[in-house]
């Protein structure tokens, strides 16, 4: 059966992009949030995942607001990026991990899981990013399964439910029958808000409890809050902290934390990182 | 649904979808270069296309943010409108708060302590 090796929880805002773009990983303004990832590298050297399972959420690339699915799973043999309004700058494509993904699929189906599947399947900056922090050179030695959570228009889905998806994609995981190494993902926050005039709103007290809680006896702590309570702790931006709950939940019962990083700010954001292992 | 207001945070819920469907419609047009290169060309034959009301035209045009969220606009589509004029998120942050942009970063960066 597959193992899931770890988890890695990141922020992704399009700034990092540009800063890859400029060569800036040492400039004093980012060289304290991409220092961040050299303990991470060093795990991956050691662990080479084969797979990686990504929650993310689609920014306006590949979904509009014709069709909105809560909960969608790429099935497609590639994934390719898009300028996405402003020019972000184009990565290699993805090599898809089909038969996880339609593991995956029949797996959560049957978890009562309603998931759109998605053969073609454009990523966005929420997915190509955090992939480029944690291989610079882009040569991806992974292939992917992308799992898109709707953070555009609500309702969302509760954190609670977050959080029951993590734990059946992490069932289905270790029930899948492959030898496969198998990497968690979870992309977006921490604390940021983008619209209203409350712009610019960062917590960083709720932020590192978040943090805290996930390695705590209690790691689903943050699925007591309503996605409007969440919001207005977090920031509207800051609800992306919805994919470090799923992935969470994806790694089991105990965990054990190899690396976290924290920074204020990045662009409008707080930015996080987490490394954890099941223990 | 409604949910109780956070000041100074629109949630964009199902009214404000379709209240803001032409708009967010027209912005989620711009991923494409050429779409974008077409608005700057003939602004008012573009947004006519995408049958913007009045409310919506008169945001768009005044690229005013706040104006655009009030017509129905959701942040991740205007981020594409945005682009045009090669404006970032935090251009967008300083011009919601009424701050300078240096200002609002220094407010950003406040946060770390």
């Amino acid at each position: 059966m597959a193992q899931i090796l770890g988890g890695v929880m990141t922020s992704h805002v399009p700034a990092i992009g540009r800063a890859i773009h400029k060569g800036l990983q040492d400039d004093p303004y980012w060289q304290p949030f991409f220092a961040g990832f050299k303990p991470v590298h060093e795990w991956l050297a050691q662990a080479l995942p084969d797979v990686v399972v990504v929650f993310y959420n689609d920014h306006g690339l590949n979904f509009f607001l014709d069709k909105m699915p809560t909960f969608s799973i790429g099935a497609a043999p590639e994934y390719r990026n898009a300028d996405e309004g402003w020019g972000i700058p184009q990565v290699p494509a993805f090599p898809g991990e089909q038969d996880l993904s339609w593991h995956l699929i029949e797996s959560l189906v049957e978890d009562e899981f309603d998931v759109t599947t998605c053969q073609e399947m454009l990523v966005d900056h929420a997915f190509t990013l955090p992939m480029a922090l944690l291989w610079p050179d882009q040569t991806w030695p992974v292939k992917v399964v992308p799992i898109c959570i709707n953070t555009v228009q609500f309702p969302l889905p509760t954190a609670a439910r977050c959080w029951k998806l993590g734990q059946a994609v992490g069932r289905a995981v270790r029930a899948w029958d492959s030898d496969a190494k198998v990497m968690v993902l979870g992309t977006g926050g921490l604390s940021h808000q983008l619209d209203g005039e409350r712009a610019g709103f960062i917590n960083k007290e709720f932020d590192l409890q978040f943090m805290d809680s996930l390695v705590s006896d209690n790691p689903a702590w943050a699925t007591q809050f309503s996605v409007r309570d969440l919001v207005e702790k977090a920031g509207t931006q800051g609800i992306e902290l919805l994919m470090w709950l799923a992935t969470r939940g994806a790694l089991g019962d105990s965990v054990e934390e190899i690396h976290r990083n924290y920074h204020i700010p990045i662009s409008n954001t707080a930015a996080g990182l987490m490394l954890l292992a099941p223990a | 649904m409604t949910y109780a207001e956070i000041p100074g945070t629109p949630l964009f819920d199902g009214r404000a979808a379709r209240r803001g469907y032409a708009l967010n419609r027209l912005c989620y047009s711009f991923n494409d270069a050429a779409n974008r290169a077409e608005f700057v060309r003939d602004e008012d034959a573009y947004c006519a296309r995408y049958a913007l009301n009045e409310e919506q035209r008169e945001a768009v045009r005044a690229r005013n943010v706040l104006q655009l969220i009030a017509a129905g606009g959701n942040v991740y589509y205007l981020a594409k409108f945005a682009g045009i004029f090669g404006l970032d998120v935090q251009d967008l942050g300083a011009q919601q708060t009424g701050m300078s942009k240096d200002e609002f970063k220094a407010m950003l960066a406040a946060y770390a302590h």
